[in-house]
């Protein structure tokens, strides 16, 4: 399985950039390295074996398992640091990346960066003087259709994430039964400052289904989300109209 | 998708790097939680099957990216920097399944990439999964394209 990270960067020194996006892709693969469950010596893999401690491992373990931690409380369990019992920071290491990638690029003097990692989007600054970041949402239903365009006026960082069914079924898991999730949800969007949780958010809220799913996402503070179900309603939280443009 | 709309060289720059970025993934195993499979990483770089003519105009093949269901290549059209086509030139189809996805897969992500570029957006999010195959070759096509 693999993703695509697609970089758009305005505005800064362009050496300056270049140097910071060639790190930024390294510290991509560095990720991938040492976080992969696909790879048998991966510190994550040893970790979950207990042939590694945390301590012994890259501080950013350490960092997104506190992270993962977080999600898990927020999200009462619903978002999950484990799949069949092992240890799998999956769910919330793409987004961690995402967003770490994205601010690297802003500390290099860039203008404005839209990153996304296999469809879930990072926007820091503004792609230009005249207009903000604008993000579609791919229709789940609708093949090649829009559900929604996302603005980021009026704000320097904002995170668009989905999460849903696949074309190849349910990818996504209820940690409470280690199944795939029974949801009513083909897709959930969420609208947040950070990718890290957007992602986390949008995963613990899919497998929750689009009544406690929407009622959890509207308790959480700034932040929007749309919901689309199976029987094609679409359901949002009462702030999301004003990112809509 | 939208990359073919802006021509600055900063643009340029990013988009070339770009290609590094989508020969490297295997990233993260990602959410899906299926069997395991070993999959090959592409060559990081973008080989236009056609040499670029004028600038933004002509036929570009991306890279074939390996999925676990088999190999993804996507072909672009340009004229005059804007994307007019894109069609699958290889894609899964051993079994029923696959053709049954490809049935609808791929027309939405042809109609995807082209309404990016005409809704006046930067990018899109969505829970894509079998297609990050397709756009992971569609990247390298515009790379090759804008390159």
């Amino acid at each position: 399985m693999g993703t695509v990270f697609s970089f758009d960067v305005r505005g800064g020194d362009p050496d300056a950039v270049q140097a910071a996006l060639a790190e930024a892709v390294a510290g991509l693969h560095r990720v991938d390295a040492v976080f992969s469950t696909y790879r048998e010596n991966s510190q994550i893999s040893r970790l979950a074996r207990d042939e590694l401690t945390v301590a012994e491992c890259d501080p950013e373990v350490a960092e997104v398992l506190e992270l993962g931690a977080e999600a898990e409380r927020t999200s009462d369990g619903w978002f999950s640091l484990r799949y069949e019992g092992r240890l799998d920071p999956t769910g919330i290491v793409k987004g961690w990346a995402v967003e770490r990638a994205a601010r690297q690029l802003l500390r290099a003097g860039a203008t404005g960066v839209s990153l996304n990692g296999g469809g879930d989007v990072q926007l820091l600054g503004t792609p230009g003087p005249q207009r903000p970041w604008r993000v579609g949402v791919a229709d789940p239903l609708r093949p090649g259709g829009l559900a929604a365009v996302v603005s980021a006026a009026g704000t320097s960082e904002l995170a668009v994430a989905t999460s849903g069914t696949a074309e190849r079924g349910a990818h996504i898991v209820d940690p409470r039964t280690g199944r795939s999730a029974v949801t009513d949800l083909v897709a959930v969007t969420v609208v947040t400052p950070s990718v890290t949780w957007a992602d986390c958010w949008a995963t613990a809220a899919f497998a929750m289904g689009s009544r406690e799913g929407l009622r959890w996402l509207e308790s959480l503070p700034d932040v929007e989300a749309l919901l689309i179900t199976a029987g094609d309603e679409v359901r949002c939280t009462g702030g999301l109209a004003s990112r809509l443009g | 998708m939208h990359a073919l709309r802006k021509n600055h060289p900063l643009r340029r720059i990013v988009l070339a790097s770009a290609a590094t970025v989508s020969g490297m993934v295997l990233l993260l195993s990602l959410k899906p939680h299926d069997t395991p499979a070993a999959i090959a990483v592409t060559s990081p770089s973008a080989n236009p099957s056609t040499a670029p003519s004028a600038a933004g105009t002509g036929t570009f093949t991306g890279d074939s990216v390996q999925t676990r269901w088999g190999p993804v290549q996507v072909r672009i059209t340009v004229k005059g920097g804007k994307l007019t086509d894109v069609t699958a030139v290889a894609y899964p189809s051993d079994n029923p399944r696959d053709q049954e996805i490809n049935s609808y897969a791929l027309p939405r992500l042809r109609t995807e990439a082209l309404q990016a570029q005409s809704a006046d957006i930067d990018t899109v999010s969505g829970a894509t999964y079998t297609s990050d195959g397709y756009r992971q070759s569609l990247q390298s096509a515009l790379d090759s394209a804008t390159g």
